[in-house]
């Protein structure tokens, strides 16, 4: 019933960071798209790890008052979490990444007074 | 940035103690329930932020030096790695969970595929969530203070 | 239309047909290989002592990936301040 909605997804999000990466002139826009193409990925690598049980689908693989019929069946009814501690990785890493890069943005536009990418070209003394 | 009216500043000041258990809350509690250190760490910065916009970012910045917080962040990347060094020492493997089975804290072990929940158990975890903690809530208080103060000096007004 | 526009027209559109395929060809919940995570859900509370899943694989099978992450927090933070000193004079 679901079929694959996760991955078209994906595919959405990307072809729209890629779009505002190479069809726009302003760099805080450019920015915003590469954090759109990064939103996606991680939205990839944590629907990698998804297992079907039952009507309910499958439950984070935590033992804390988790309901019966779900510690009876153990590892087939529990969600994969190798992928899970992957992305929250990859998270940081995005975190990390913009805040260089916005800084390096503010420093362009106090040196050259102008965010359009095609007046940007030259070492200005 | 200046600061906003009397009414902001009055309701920040209420909410900002809740937010900061509610963080402390999701570290401290990160080998039971979903959460752990980089979540909580995100829940307190965001509360910290809170505080950011409605006092202005020069009133922040006269008040906390820069210099405590770059010690606040060192103290959680060296408890970190420390641990790390300490089951080296101490086991013989690098980042061995020393405490688990032993009685000196967090020694117990639950019982296989049981639903009770025991504070006392995991090991060196819990302390390695407050090292990253404390990292994590250092770390994007700095960025934000430092881009909001910077984009205020004189030398931006044209 | 400039050349341009028809050049990123067909680049774009032959991309979409690659990524439209493989996002078809996946099978959604029913991963292939699964002995690794089996085996770390089964044996989390004897070897590790917590209930939770999740932090016992950040923490205590792959810690080394959570090092590396928080030397790049470090690395980011420090860049940050520096790029930013000599406005406060």
């Amino acid at each position: 019933m679901i079929f694959n909605i996760p991955f078209i997804a994906v595919v959405a999000m990307i072809f729209i960071g890629l779009y505002a990466l190479l069809f726009k002139r302003n760099l805080v826009k450019m920015v915003i798209g590469i954090i759109i193409i990064e939103s996606g990925v991680n939205l990839f690598l944590i629907s990698l790890g998804y297992r079907w049980f039952g009507e309910n689908g499958g439950v984070v693989p935590i033992f804390t008052n988790a309901p019966s019929e779900v510690v009876n069946n153990a590892p087939q009814s529990m969600v994969l979490p190798v992928p899970q501690a992957l992305t929250l990785t990859s998270i940081v890493i995005g975190v990390a990444v913009l805040a260089l890069m916005l800084t390096l943005v503010m420093h362009i536009y106090k040196h050259y007074g102008t965010l359009d990418v095609r007046k940007i070209r030259r070492l200005k003394e | 940035m200046s600061e906003m009216s009397k009414i902001v500043r009055t309701i920040s000041n209420i909410i900002f103690p809740f937010i900061m258990i509610f963080g402390l809350y999701v570290i401290a509690h990160g080998h039971l329930t979903p959460g752990g250190g980089f979540q909580g760490g995100a829940v307190v910065a965001s509360g910290c932020v809170l505080l950011i916009v409605a006092y202005g970012s020069i009133w922040v910045f006269d008040r906390i030096g820069i210099g405590k917080l770059s010690v606040f962040e060192s103290t959680g990347a060296v408890g970190f790695i420390g641990l790390a060094f300490l089951g080296l020492i101490l086991a013989g493997i690098f980042f061995k969970n020393f405490l688990v089975g032993s009685n000196i804290i967090f020694g117990n072990i639950p019982q296989t595929l049981s639903t009770d929940s025991n504070f006392n158990t995991a090991g060196v975890l819990p302390l390695m969530n407050f090292a990253v903690g404390v990292k994590v809530i250092a770390g994007l208080f700095v960025i934000v203070l430092v881009m909001a103060f910077a984009s205020c000096s004189k030398e931006w007004k044209k | 239309m400039s050349i341009r526009t028809i050049v990123a027209a067909v680049t774009f559109t032959i991309l979409a047909m690659f990524f439209v395929f493989t996002a078809l060809y996946l099978s959604f919940g029913v991963p292939k290989a699964t002995q690794m995570d089996d085996y770390i859900i089964l044996n989390t509370q004897k070897e590790t002592g917590t209930n939770n899943g999740v932090t016992s694989v950040v923490f205590d099978f792959r810690g080394f990936d959570t090092l590396g992450e928080a030397t790049i927090l470090f690395a980011a933070v420090s860049g940050v301040i520096m790029i930013f000193r000599r406005l406060k004079k």
